[in-house]
């Protein structure tokens, strides 16, 4: 059975749903902490939502500094598949893999609403099992999750289709362009701000839409 | 030490000089500083119940037998078996006083607070609720408190990562100058991880741990939430309306919730290594509380080196470090021998503790700073506190409340009027849409939430393989209770109880926050003693025990007393959520029965509130056997799978019920009215509900109903894209959702 780590920060929240998700795609979710400076051999890693150390300083600023990280860069260079949800997506932000930064929503309220969103890029390793301009419906629940980038950058993200996903209905904090969520060049590593690990069962979510995520990862790269 | 001359400054702590003289008494002798400073907190109205324990006992005097209790009243929370080796742990807690002084800050410690008594249980938190009421929504000072509340609420849960499942949003005049801020929190756990909070074994180390401890919160419990708020803040402006409380603002604690997460996790490690005998979570009073219950529970002495204590202001001296209120706290009692583990788990996660003393055999609570001994008492004698028999008479004001009858009110006739007024009901602020506020909480983690707001009660998973649950709501109802406390009460109990049993679950035990004015008015000190008593009988009717709870006295601003308002929580198990209900109607043509006897009855009713600002006469007649058979059928048909959508009926009666489950399940209805449409759309007569039975489950409901003795009748349908009421007005779902949602969002922005 494949292996997908999910790491844990002192303040991570959504771990034991990223790890639910994981198992009911058909994959063994590993813990990985943040003080131990190894991957443990998993096959895909994802750092789930929450609030790492507190986001002092910064949303993802001191998480990007733990020793887990210097590891996980490194793997991610080299083809490893990587997912950001929320936090994860801010901590990815500034450790530089990702693009672009998460500020505060423009509203400067926490928000959790159910948001139908557009998958527009289905070829990388955590949405092949979408098809590309599928709607699907997933919560969003955060306070900075407005994405900001340059204007060089954002022809450039538009430009390869590193925009893996956008808000299609009132965009709810502020994100340029109603970014949602995106990729690095290569496609392995993707970052979102909603949270498809809590849109796996519609007992406990407003769908089943975001379970495409964790499957994506098995069947695609790793498959 | 203070010299024998002097006096010394009982009466600025909150002690009254009788309460003075019997601590002097107590010890033979003057009490230095700190012991006069631990005393103060511990005697507080806040800390000592010492004018409701008198009343509160009935709560155990009448306790209906029940199998389900763990751990009951006295502990820092209820504890009650939901079956398959589960036990949870729930209670609800005001931090009314120090929400009004500072509001971002005092909501998020009340939650903060509440999770603490939770953990100390050796539970898991998995949820919170908060029940909230303010002052009229347009009112200045209303646009200063709300959002500092919710927004202190949201920073804190949130960044803790706890579901925020349900609670309440009311509004009425009474509480503007003194906002209810009411938290709840549960907890799940194995049986066997009972924790017991006592200090037990001489010789076992007592070690603080979690945040250092600061100048914040000095007095909390005494000065801030044993004492009515002056006459001056009563009237205010937006940016004013608090500086009478100035001064007061430094008693209100400062939350940290990332070290309230790593505390929860570093417990529940501690927990799952044995390494705790005993534990106590520091809220009121601090330090002073927690040594002074940990040994008067336990073995009965202590020894303590407050210079032990982490400290982040070195300033502090003996006194402020045992009255201190700051936040994320801990305090355990450890065997020696487990000492060194303890506290490597602290380290992994990034916890500070240290031991700052040892459990005795002396029957002495010893204190010591820098060698010289400043406390020496014993800790029963400040654990127990005074008892009161507060005299109480029923205001004389009251037989004309009741008498002045809603009946007598104008009412509409016609299908227009019945239109204007269901939309200004579900347009009121205190009815309107709640997204505004619930859309800042996230009741999305932890992945087990199965029902949040707006359904009438939360849902929460327990066990994925089994689909075992718990259900529970909170409610409260000042108007209900102003007219009639016993009845009033009875109501409330019967709605949360209710809107348990709308979810398919089986409602099994009670929590309450008892919300009053100030305890020395003898008319406050009836309504709460009527309260009291409504709810132990209300609880011995329907067969759910108390399990604990909270009273929080001195709502008041001058001699103006808030509306007696009970917030009761309900905790119900659910055998499957699978087969949760939902309030929605989203099922078409499934047929609507409207079940149980609607009469007559306004009074206390959201209808006239809103439409004439009425408030008088007599309030529904509660019908507790009524409520039980409700319970029994809804949980019966529910687990049969007759119904797709269940809503209780209470405030604003079937016309508001209606609206909600059309725009939750986004689905009209039409339904065809029995007898006078006025009563039928707004009476808020209790034990009832309206649900959607599936099509074709319609002759098995009737059977099931008969059965549990249900009265009922089929009113209608899903379906279409208005709510019709037939041969009177339609109204279609946009306008209703724009009456709705556009409310909280206009006042705040």
């Amino acid at each position: 059975m494949r292996r997908i780590g999910v790491i844990g920060f002192p303040g991570s929240l959504d771990d034991r749903d990223a790890a639910r998700a994981v198992r009911l795609a058909g994959a063994e979710p590993v813990a990985l902490w943040h003080a131990d400076r190894e991957l443990r051999g998993v096959d895909a890693v994802i750092l789930p939502g929450g609030f790492s150390y507190g986001d002092y300083l910064r949303c993802g600023a001191i998480a990007r500094f733990a020793p887990v990280m210097s590891e996980l860069v490194a793997a991610a260079r080299t083809g490893l598949p990587v997912l950001g949800i929320c936090n994860g997506f801010q901590i990815l932000c500034e450790a530089h893999l990702l693009p672009g930064a998460l500020t505060r929503n423009s509203g400067l309220r926490f928000v959790t609403r159910d948001l139908r969103l557009r998958v527009e890029n289905a070829r990388t390793a955590w949405t092949s099992a979408y098809a590309a301009g599928q709607e699907i419906v997933v919560p969003l629940k955060s306070g900075e999750g407005c994405y900001a980038a340059d204007a060089g950058t954002l022809a450039d993200l538009e430009a390869r289709g590193q925009v893996v996903i956008r808000y299609t209905g009132p965009n709810p904090n502020g994100s340029v362009s109603d970014i949602a969520g995106v990729c690095n060049a290569e496609g392995n590593v993707v970052g979102l701000m909603p949270h498809p690990e809590h849109a796996v069962d519609p007992l406990t979510g407003p769908s089943a839409d975001g379970l495409g995520f964790f499957t994506s990862v098995l069947a695609g790269v790793l498959g | 030490m203070t010299a024998d001359t002097v006096t010394q400054p009982f009466a600025e702590l909150g002690l009254t000089r009788a309460e003075y003289e019997k601590i002097v008494g107590t010890l033979g002798r003057r009490p230095t500083d700190a012991e006069l400073a631990l005393y103060s907190v511990m005697w507080s109205e806040h800390c000592s119940y010492k004018s409701s324990k008198v009343h509160l006992r009935q709560f155990a005097d009448k306790a209906p037998a029940s199998t389900a209790l763990l751990a009951g009243i006295g502990h820092n929370a209820g504890v009650v078996d939901i079956g398959q080796g589960y036990a949870v742990t729930f209670k609800i807690e005001s931090h009314n006083h120090p929400s009004y002084v500072e509001p971002h800050q005092g909501a998020a410690t009340g939650v903060g607070g509440i999770v603490r008594d939770i953990l100390a249980m050796g539970a898991r938190p998995v949820a919170v609720m908060d029940a909230l009421r303010f002052g009229p929504a347009a009112a200045p000072d209303t646009g200063r408190v709300l959002p500092g509340v919710v927004s202190g609420i949201s920073f804190y849960g949130n960044c803790l990562g706890l579901p925020n499942i349900g609670g309440e949003l009311d509004f009425d005049p009474c509480y503007a100058g003194n906002p209810l801020v009411n938290a709840l929190c549960v907890g799940v756990m194995r049986h066997g991880d009972l924790q017991v909070a006592a200090a037990h074994g001489p010789g076992n180390k007592v070690i603080l741990f979690g945040s250092t401890t600061g100048p914040d919160g000095v007095g909390g419990a005494s000065v801030l939430a044993s004492a009515s708020f002056g006459g001056s803040a009563a009237s205010g402006s937006a940016s004013g309306s608090a500086s009478g409380e100035a001064a007061k603002r430094p008693s209100v604690q400062v939350g940290d919730p990332f070290l309230e997460k790593l505390l929860v996790e570093c417990c529940l490690e501690l927990f799952a290594g044995g390494l705790v005998a005993g534990l106590q979570d520091l809220g009121a009073a601090g330090v002073a509380c927690a040594t002074t219950e940990l040994a008067a529970a336990g073995t009965g002495g202590m020894r303590v080196q407050l210079d032990a204590v982490p400290l982040r202001d070195p300033s502090l001296g003996p006194p402020e470090i045992l009255m201190s209120e700051s936040q994320e706290r801990m305090m355990a009692v450890v065997e020696p021998g487990r000492v060194d583990e303890f506290l490597a788990v602290c380290a992994k996660w990034d916890v500070r503790a240290a031991v700052i003393g040892e459990v005795t055999g002396t029957g002495r609570l010893v204190m010591t700073w820098h060698g010289e001994t400043v406390v020496d008492i014993p800790p029963g004698s400040a654990a127990d506190g005074p008892v009161y028999h507060r005299p109480l008479a029923r205001p004389a004001a009251q037989d004309e409340l009741v008498a002045d009858d809603p009946l007598l009110l104008p009412r509409p006739s016609d299908g227009p009027g019945l239109r204007a007024d269901l939309l200004a009901l579900i347009g009121s602020p205190g009815l309107a849409d709640k997204s505004w506020v619930t859309d800042q909480y996230d009741r999305y983690v932890r992945g087990d939430t199965v029902l949040a707001m707006p359904e009438d009660g939360g849902l929460v998973r327990v066990d994925e393989a089994t689909g075992l649950g718990i259900a529970l709501a909170t409610d409260g109802n000042g108007r209900y209770c102003r007219l009639d406390p016993y009845l009033g009460t009875q109501l409330v109990l019967a709605e949360a109880y209710r809107n348990v049993a709308v979810t398919g679950a089986r409602p099994l035990a009670v929590t309450n926050c008892l919300n009053f004015g100030s305890p020395e008015d003898p008319g406050v000190m009836w309504q709460f003693a009527e309260a009291v008593r409504g709810l132990a009988d209300g609880c011995a009717a329907l067969g759910v025990p108390v399990t604990g709870g909270n009273v929080s006295f001195y709502n008041q601003t001058g001699s103006a007393a808030i509306h007696p308002t009970p917030v009761i929580g309900v905790l119900g198990v659910h055998a499957d959520v699978r087969r949760r209900l939902s309030i929605g109607f989203d099922v078409p043509d499934a047929s609507l029965v409207l079940l149980g006897r609607t009469e007559a009855e306004f009074g206390g009713s959201a209808w006239a509130h809103v439409r004439h600002g009425h408030l008088g006469g007599r309030p529904p007649a509660p019908d507790l056997a009524a409520e039980q058979r409700l319970a029994g059928l809804l949980a019966a048909a529910a687990a049969a799978g007759l119904l797709s959508a269940a809503h209780d009926l209470s405030d604003g009666g079937l016309a508001v019920a209606l609206a909600e489950s059309c725009l939750r399940g986004g689905t009209g209805c039409r339904v065809r009215l029995p007898g006078d449409p006025f009563t039928a759309l707004f009476s808020e007569s209790a034990a009832r509900a309206v649900v959607a039975v599936r099509p074709g489950a319609e002759a098995e409901f009737v059977s099931l109903r008969e059965t549990h003795g249900v009265p009922g009748a089929t009113i209608g349908g899903v379906g279409g894209d208005d709510l019709s009421v037939e041969g009177w007005f339609a109204i279609p779902l946009a306008e209703l959702a724009a009456a709705h949602a556009g409310v909280l969002p206009g006042l705040f922005g």
